[in-house]
């Protein structure tokens, strides 16, 4: 589920594709047979991305058709969720992916962006590979491991220890309030925190590290600090890269099934409070699906799959737009 | 660059061999896989079950013995889940089907023939907590279950939960509800449980094996509840006795019709089955059973085949299985912590075998 096709459009293909590319025009030129069969072969390849694409549309679409009869529009704001009266609505699963998803970002985004500008400017020549090998292994690790690791250890830490000091600190949010039970939307962000960090700062560092070394130096020439250099000529050089970035470790999130079952506590309801449980579209299939046999259930879980599909599709798009704004604008941008 | 351009062509060329390869593996394969013993005396048969997680580990260790005794009979049983067997049965892509809750006369009426529940063996749901410094057993009353869960009753030290635990020194502790989060038997079970002890729980909640919980976390699995209770203080939850048993948790007597309070013993579970009448169709709900040994909240399980099968040697495999399940089976119920079937039941399941047929000739004849 988590979108890998996400454009990450790091500079160091355009910074390759900027210089004259000979063996491009070397390939288009020659017109034999094998060149023929190649391309046709490639762009079968590609033409299969699209119709799969299409065909689970259709086919989640067919699925969750009787839903749709039945609730119209109104299911996608609606806030029940009774499989006994078969009354179904869609809006505290939205607000529980899109929220994590958020809550995931705000921690690990900082975190990430550090440990690429660290790996890719500062850190000692004989460190960086063991440590950026050391990041890509946390990518590795089954999210169901993620989850029991969250239910033996994050639950309990954030139960006795970090809920009780986020309430007696900052308290008067009602981000902070309720009962502290360990299981909720913020174990759940955490443990998405850390499964994206990963995916986020590896390809963070692939971009700083594409950025063109002169730009460094002429900073330096110029008699900037090493911080200046960084924040002044290659982080907005690198900027549109690193939104890409996020928008990996976004899409990771929003389609995360396993480990934020495991932690999010499973409730259909929206709540202010981070303490509270709640519930993603992804938690509910994986959840529900297997039992259910009324029609209309299924259906209804169908129709969660389209909507899960639709706002990955459509933040996506945002980002995309994101992207592209940032390239235009970035000093020095191709 | 020019790594890439020379890997890419030889990539390709990998995955298209790939696909060769594969292609080629799938002709000989079906034919291979009753060839090979094809013309050994007992013809090879491969039967296809699918359903209820719930009774997987007796079922699979069934398959295995039964395996042992009729080599030529391989049985394979996928646990995707009650709702998934009875698609596949009505489909007819599997032989049997098993689910946990009976299937509903509406269903039923979609499949192409008769379907017949065919019960295989009891399971107990037991009410799980950890209550720190609390060792003994905790009797609860079914009310007390029901509001519970309700959310009514918020601490441990509750005077209703004193009033059936006299010299327990309850801790003054919230509880934390536990419920399953994923649709499953197990919360059919226990919700038909309450809805027969509280007219309150049919009103605002009701019977399923998804419900809209009033209180509580919801945890994936008997092994998340498991786990949640076992690391939440103050918690309780529902959950297989196998669960509880292997894992440790502390789980309550419960106060039966008759008055007792019940500990889920085996013999106590057998005991739900003998109180209550097996109807003809036979399934029916074994919650609040009669009888002053029962434990109250159990349930049969069952596996669902059609009256006629069209392949005969297929539909001997499975009339003779179950045949042995309901018989020889039910000694494997006890290690595993499911109850074996009570022996009106198991009469009744005779008769009931003894009526499938394969293209209008009766199977078990003489079994």
């Amino acid at each position: 589920m988590s979108s890998p096709d996400v454009p990450t459009v790091p500079p160091p293909q355009s910074a390759r594709l900027s210089r004259p590319a000979p063996e491009t025009s070397r390939w288009r030129g020659s017109r034999n047979w094998g060149d023929f069969a190649f391309r046709w072969i490639t762009a079968g390849f590609a033409a299969l991305v699209i119709i799969t694409l299409l065909m689970m549309g259709y086919e989640m679409y067919d699925g969750a058709a009787l839903a749709i009869e039945e609730f119209g529009l109104p299911f996608i704001w609606s806030q029940e969720w009774d499989p006994v009266q078969e009354d179904f609505g869609a809006l505290p699963f939205i607000y529980g992916t899109v929220v994590s998803s958020l809550v995931a970002l705000f921690i690990s985004v900082p975190i990430s962006f550090g440990v690429a500008v660290f790996l890719s400017e500062m850190a000692p020549a004989w460190l960086r590979n063991p440590l950026a090998f050391l990041v890509e292994l946390l990518a590795a690790v089954p999210s169901v491991v993620y989850g029991l690791w969250g239910i033996f250890a994050l639950a309990p830490w954030m139960r006795e220890t970090v809920e009780p000091f986020l309430r007696d600190t900052l308290g008067f949010l009602p981000l902070f309030q309720g009962p502290n039970q360990g299981y909720g939307m913020l174990s759940g962000g955490i443990v998405l925190a850390i499964m994206i960090t990963p995916t986020i700062s590896s390809v963070a560092r692939e971009v700083l590290r594409a950025v063109p070394q002169t730009l460094r130096e002429a900073a330096l020439a110029l008699g900037a600090t090493r911080w200046e250099t960084i924040s002044f000529s290659v982080l907005p050089v690198a900027k549109s890269g690193l939104v890409g970035a996020v928008i990996l470790g976004l899409g990771r999130a929003l389609g995360e099934t396993m480990a934020i079952t495991m932690l999010i506590g499973n409730r259909a309801e929206i709540s202010a409070s981070l303490f509270a449980p709640s519930y993603t579209m992804a938690s509910v299939i994986a959840n529900e699906f297997t039992e259910a046999t009324d029609d209309l259930h299924l259906a209804a879980l169908a129709e969660i799959g389209l909507l899960l599909f639709l706002v990955t599709l459509i933040l996506n798009i945002v980002a995309r737009l994101l992207v592209w704004r940032t390239a235009r604008s970035a000093p020095g941008a191709p | 660059m020019t790594m890439t351009r020379r890997l890419f062509p030889i990539s390709l060329i990998c995955a298209l061999l790939l696909l060769v390869a594969c292609g080629k593996k799938d002709k000989p394969a079906p034919s291979g896989e009753e060839g090979v013993r094809g013309d050994a005396a007992p013809k090879n048969v491969s039967i296809q079950g699918a359903g209820a997680t719930f009774p997987y580990p007796l079922y699979s260790k069934w398959m295995a013995e039964y395996n042992k005794i009729n080599p030529h009979i391989r049985i394979n049983y996928q646990s995707i889940g009650s709702g998934g067997g009875i698609r596949q049965i009505t489909k007819q892509t599997v032989d049997f089907g098993a689910t946990d809750a009976p299937m509903k006369d509406e269903d039923a009426k979609k499949a192409p023939g008769t379907l017949h529940h065919i019960p295989t063996t009891i399971g107990a749901v037991v009410v799980a907590y950890n209550v720190p410094g609390v060792d003994q057993k905790l009797n609860l009353d079914p009310d007390v279950v029901a509001d519970i869960f309700l959310g009514k009753i918020t601490k441990w030290n509750d005077p209703r939960i004193k009033a059936s635990n006299e010299g327990v020194a309850l801790p003054d502790k919230n509880i934390s509800i536990v419920h399953r989060s994923d649709g499953s038997g197990t919360t059919a079970v226990f919700t038909d449980y309450l809805g027969r002890v509280s007219d309150e729980w049919i009103e605002k909640v009701g019977v399923g094996k998804a419900v809209k919980w009033p209180a509580g976390l919801g945890a994936k699995g008997n092994e998340g509840v498991t786990g949640q209770i076992k690391t939440t203080p103050g918690a309780i939850g529902y959950i297989e006795l196998a669960y509880a048993t292997q894992n440790k948790l502390a789980f309550a007597s419960i106060k039966n019709k008759a008055g007792q309070y019940v500990e889920p013993k085996i013999s106590a579970i057998t005991a739900a089955g003998a109180g209550v009448e097996m109807p003809d169709e036979l399934h029916v709900s074994l919650a609040n059973p009669d009888g002053a040994d029962a434990y109250p909240i159990a349930s049969y399980t069952y596996m669902l085949v059609y009256e006629d099968m069209k392949d005969h040697a297929k539909a001997e495999g499975v009339a003779k299985f179950l045949w042995w399940a309901i018989h020889d089976g039910q000694k494997f119920a006890e290690e595993l912590h499911y109850a074996p079937l009570p022996e009106p039941v198991v009469k009744k399941v005779e008769a009931r075998l003894k009526t499938l047929k394969s293209g209008g000739k009766v199977l078990l004849s003489n079994p």
